[in-house]
């Protein structure tokens, strides 16, 4: 579905990223895992077109689209949830919803009944729907942008540390959402720095350290490599 | 049988002439019976009211800090003021329809200027801000202020329109049977309007997306610069209306009217009114306009106190007078938050 390869990310002087190469199937959960800096979200910023790759392609559904405007990234099927959640803090949930939904507003019923699923996928943001989103809890701003990102209709999701901030139990919530998500046909890419977590449910991982891939294996195997356990599951 | 659309159009049509017929018997009123002092006053508040109701389309709405506002005046108010100064009697004078002094000529003639003017002024505010809305923040108001000098510098080097002395003796079209402020009324309801039916569309919400997070916007499929450029060329352009009624008002401009100075009084009343808030601007211009002329009782120390109540007046509201609320059409307000919801739900 999607195919990265050589992708190499400069930011000034300073390289990100050095000649990546990844692969995500459809309907499966990747997981990049690494330390800061590794380039986790330079991936998916390349990706998702915030950021112009030096050189590298990247395949979209057999299409190149590294060189294409972000907002026509999301008219072809990604979309994501960018890292530090972003919400529009000063409009209610609703219509950050709907800004999720923007290019397709004037389907109404369509767009209305997207919202309701998105609210019993969250029946939290249901119970604020009319309350300005700056107002929510760090944990309703992450369903809310992850929300928001499943109003594009994407094929696949970009989800950049969804679990930053919030409390343990949240995370746990956070995580069964994103696999409910891909039970129902989304493809997942996931950048985490809770690695346990992440390859819990991934099907998949890539360890990424200082703008390259080390390691790529399945997430079981990953779960059982020491070398993985002692840098990135604290054991 | 009529249909439901067809209704719609007449029901909208008949208002439209409604609120014009108004405007007229109000204007004519407002003329026969105001001290030329006052008139004066009132015509000065309804331009700045264009200025700081479309400045905050771009600076309040989408959220794009720009300080050189002034420039676009003055390329209205140049280009609307060569028109009936220059070109058209060196060019058209025979034209029959074009007779100035008469009001249907005078009407037809400021009607040319004002479209000349507008379209110069949206075009200088394409020009200038594609490449300097890839900018944010600081930056965009130091690149947006230098433009507004650049274009004010251009016209002063420009012998034809009169250098540093400027062009006087435009003809007073918009005074021609008391019409000046029907004009700017005219004027100040369309940018109103605008800004208030932008706010409640879909398109104003992305706009507001684009203030609230850009990366945001971008990430929901928003194209972001097409949303600057669009809210700058529109500001730009009614800031060019705004020229052109001023060139027709008050018959001499030169460029220093259009200085560094009136940029920041715009986005001071802008900042005032509170950033967003369509009457906030419509207020802060207006006080801020009558302001100095209803101090001038106090002699020498005018400026002194209209300095003053602007310093306490950013240290009592720092969000400025309405924060980003509207007045007015609260009501009308509050049914768009859930009109939003509710027609998407029919």
């Amino acid at each position: 579905m999607l195919t990265i390869s050589n992708l190499t990310v400069f930011y000034g002087a300073i390289q990100a990223l050095d000649s990546i190469s990844l692969e995500v199937n459809q309907g499966e959960i990747v997981t990049m895992i690494g330390a800061n800096g590794a380039g986790k979200s330079t991936t998916i910023r390349s990706i998702s077109g915030l950021v112009r790759p030096r050189s590298g392609e990247i395949i979209f559904e057999g299409k190149p689209i590294q060189e294409l405007p972000a907002h026509e990234i999301v008219k072809i099927g990604i979309g994501q949830s960018p890292e530090g959640r972003r919400v529009f803090a000063n409009m209610t949930v609703r219509e950050n919803l709907e800004l999720g939904a923007y290019t397709r507003l004037q389907k109404k019923v369509e767009v209305s009944s997207d919202i309701e699923k998105m609210f019993t996928l969250f029946p939290r943001l249901k119970e604020r729907e009319r309350q300005s989103a700056g107002t929510l809890s760090g944990g309703e701003q992450q369903m809310l942008a992850i929300g928001r990102a499943l109003m594009t209709r994407p094929r696949l999701l970009l989800l950049d540390e969804p679990s930053l901030g919030l409390a343990p139990f949240l995370v746990q919530s956070i995580f069964q959402i994103i696999r409910d998500i891909n039970r129902q046909g989304v493809t997942v890419l996931l950048v985490e720095q809770n690695a346990n977590q992440a390859l819990r449910i991934a099907n998949r991982g890539y360890v990424l350290e200082t703008g390259n891939v080390v390691l790529a294996e399945s997430a079981e195997n990953l779960l059982k490599n020491d070398d993985v356990r002692k840098a990135y599951l604290g054991e | 049988m009529i249909g439901k659309s067809m209704r719609f159009w007449i029901v909208r049509f008949l208002t439209i002439v409604g609120i014009l017929l108004g405007m007229f018997f109000l204007s004519k009123i407002i003329t026969d019976n105001l001290d030329s002092y006052y008139y004066q006053i009132l015509i000065q508040c309804g331009i700045f009211i264009t200025l700081a109701v479309s400045l905050n389309l771009i600076n309040g709405i989408t959220g794009q800090f720009s300080i050189g506002h002034a420039g676009f005046y003055a390329v209205g108010a140049y280009v609307g003021a060569s028109w009936t100064l220059l070109w058209q009697p060196r060019f058209l004078h025979s034209a029959p329809f074009l007779q100035m002094g008469t009001t249907f000529g005078d009407a037809i003639n400021l009607v040319i200027a004002l479209v000349l003017g507008v379209l110069a002024a949206a075009m200088a505010g394409f020009v200038v801000g594609l490449p300097s809305l890839r900018l944010r923040g600081d930056y965009l108001a130091i690149v947006t202020l230098g433009f507004g000098e650049v274009i004010r510098i251009v016209v002063l080097n420009i012998d034809e329109v009169g250098g540093a002395r400027g062009l006087s003796g435009i003809p007073t079209l918009v005074s021609t049977g008391g019409m000046a402020v029907f004009w700017v009324f005219l004027l100040v309801i369309a940018v109103v309007v605008l800004s208030k039916n932008l706010l409640q569309s879909v398109r104003g919400l992305t706009w507001l997306a684009v203030r609230e997070d850009e990366i945001a916007a971008d990430a929901m499929g928003v194209n972001t610069t097409k949303v600057k450029v669009t809210a700058f060329v529109i500001g730009s352009a009614f800031a060019g209306a705004a020229g052109v009624l001023y060139a027709h008002f008050f018959t001499g401009i030169s460029p220093d009217v259009f200085d560094m100075n009136t940029s920041i009084v715009i986005t001071t009343m802008v900042v005032l009114g509170g950033t967003g808030s369509v009457t906030g601007a419509i207020l802060a211009a207006t006080l801020l306009t009558s302001l100095p002329e209803m101090l001038r009782f106090l002699k020498d120390y005018r400026m002194v106190i209209y300095s003053l109540s602007l310093i306490i007046m950013m240290l009592t509201r720092p969000q400025g007078l309405f924060g980003t609320k509207e007045i007015g059409w609260k009501s009308f307000h509050r049914r768009r938050r859930t009109s939003a919801g509710g027609s998407a739900a029919a």
